[in-house]
């Protein structure tokens, strides 16, 4: 598969794949829906709304690049679109919180950025 | 049918210039020793791996540095529940009659032989590599994200997690071979360093060295007789963005079979041997499973149920938390420990009954999961 146009490229987007068939929507990129095997999928851009499902603040990262982003809080959210991702959050990020994606960088990665 | 002929453990900790195949060797001559056979007998093999030294044919590099040709040998990865699913495997190759007796070892110089940062960056490539692992999550932090979402369906606290690991550490203080021989208390974890909310140090397991084997046999060698009576597994995901909903996961997929193809009910279990990688790994695992309500596990270790002398002794080596997490060894304490206590051998540790044995295997972030039942036979 090409590379997505989304943030692991490096590209300020999420994006997600909805399939035609079943009509799951699936977070980790592949040629075929994992729900239901068919091929005919849709890729997508997410709003960047969702829900805090759950979150952890890192405060002991094992590399010198991420130390020095410490504290920094990883999140699962639940995407308006119906698929759930890890991302980076504000560190007072509760569950349940209403959020919105912006795009930070992260040790040299450009990564999501959730907050209230 | 199979038994768990023999065990062999080494203590935990640090074993400063010893390699992976070292510490394999040393638990493996233990085992075989322990269950009176000759190393020509043991016809098969089944290993873990080593970060430390990884190698696409781990169990043949060991036969031959432990001068074996076995009938059948090869590795087996799925992480912390490798070595119970190492002994499933063992038991259904000896009970097809494929092979007679068969070794499943594991050791790992997992602290000395690299830096702590190193075992943390290697861990963590557990997640996903393009979707979590940019993100520097750790382990722990993948733990912490269950723990959070637990906590709060489910109204535990970090104070009810800590008391896991201060039980963990009183049992570890009555093992010579255990990593730590310090008591903690609750304040004591609250206190430690954090690492990932809602863990702190004193909820995480340490990095280890150490190795653990066992010998699987078609019928008994010598006195011990610990048979297999059930086990099953259950694989819901990799990755914890790819985690069904707490209430689905694996480990209540598994021993929910485990208890069908056995026959055993949880009230018939008198001993229990349950993953603790994190102080929440156990909680949950333990609600899982039926050994105590959801919510109340906490509770149940404070009331003293899962104590040496309580009514379901819960990991008396003191588990991964306080043993000592050497990789796949690291769980196969659990299963050496529990062999120990079914043959009467556990000495100060003894418990009064441990005549039906629960263990539980948990890999990647309650990915893949083991369940098993042994019993004594008269």
């Amino acid at each position: 598969m090409t590379k997505p146009a989304d943030w692991t490229g490096g590209h300020e987007a999420i994006l997600y794949q909805s399939c035609g068939a079943c009509g799951k929507a699936q977070y980790f990129r592949r040629g075929f829906c994992a729900a239901c095997g068919s091929s005919d999928l849709a890729e997508k851009r997410a709003s960047g709304k969702g829900k805090i499902y759950a979150t952890s603040v890192v405060m002991r990262a094992a590399t010198p690049e991420t130390r020095a982003h410490v504290p920094y809080n990883i999140v699962l959210v639940d995407a308006a679109e119906g698929f759930r991702m890890m991302a980076h959050g504000a560190n007072d990020l509760r569950i349940g919180d209403a959020v919105t994606a912006r795009f930070a960088q992260f040790a040299g990665r450009l990564v999501p950025y959730f907050e209230k | 049918m199979s038994y768990i002929t023999g065990v062999g453990l080494t203590s935990y900790g640090k074993h400063e210039g010893l390699t992976s195949l070292d510490l394999m060797s040393k638990a493996a001559e233990l085992a075989i020793s322990d269950a009176g056979l000759k190393r020509s007998e043991v016809d098969g093999v089944l290993c873990g791996y080593s970060t430390v030294s990884p190698h696409i044919m781990l169990a043949t590099v060991f036969a031959e540095h432990f001068g074996i040709k076995p009938a059948y040998a090869h590795a087996v990865q799925v992480g912390g529940a490798t070595g119970l699913a190492m002994t499933m495997l063992a038991h259904t190759l000896v009970d097809a009659g494929a092979v007679k007796h068969v070794l499943c070892v594991a050791g790992e110089n997992r602290l000395t032989g690299q830096s702590r940062d190193a075992a943390i960056v290697a861990l963590a490539q557990v997640g996903h590599p393009d979707y979590e692992v940019p993100l520097g999550p750790t382990i722990p932090a993948y733990y912490g994200l269950v723990a959070s979402r637990y906590m709060h369906e489910y109204g535990v606290t970090e104070e009810d997690l800590a008391e896991f690991a201060v039980l963990m550490r009183r049992h570890a203080l009555t093992h010579p071979g255990a990593q730590f021989h310090e008591p903690i208390s609750v304040a004591d974890v609250m206190a430690s360093r954090p690492v990932a909310s809602p863990l702190k140090l004193l909820d995480c397991c340490p990095v280890s060295d150490g190795g653990a084997a066992v010998i699987i046999s078609r019928e008994p060698t010598n006195a011990a007789r610990v048979r297999i009576r059930g086990c099953a597994q259950a694989h819901t995901h990799q990755h914890v963005t790819a985690a069904p909903a707490l209430s689905e996961l694996g480990a209540e997929i598994a021993i929910a079979k485990a208890k069908a193809n056995s026959g055993v009910e949880i009230s018939d279990v008198r001993y229990a041997a349950v993953y603790d990688s994190f102080t929440i790994t156990l909680a949950m695992l333990l609600e899982d499973l039926g050994l105590a309500k959801r919510g109340e596990a906490a509770a149940r270790v404070r009331s003293g149920h899962f104590n040496r002398d309580g009514a379901m002794p819960l990991n008396t080596h003191g588990g991964l938390l306080s043993y000592g997490h050497c990789g796949v060894g690291g769980a196969m304490a659990h299963l050496v420990e529990t062999q120990l206590q079914m043959t009467g051998r556990a000495g100060n540790r003894q418990v009064r009954d441990a005549s039906l044995a629960l263990l539980h295997g948990d890999g990647g972030v309650l990915s893949s999961h083991v369940s098993m039942f042994l019993e004594r036979a008269r």
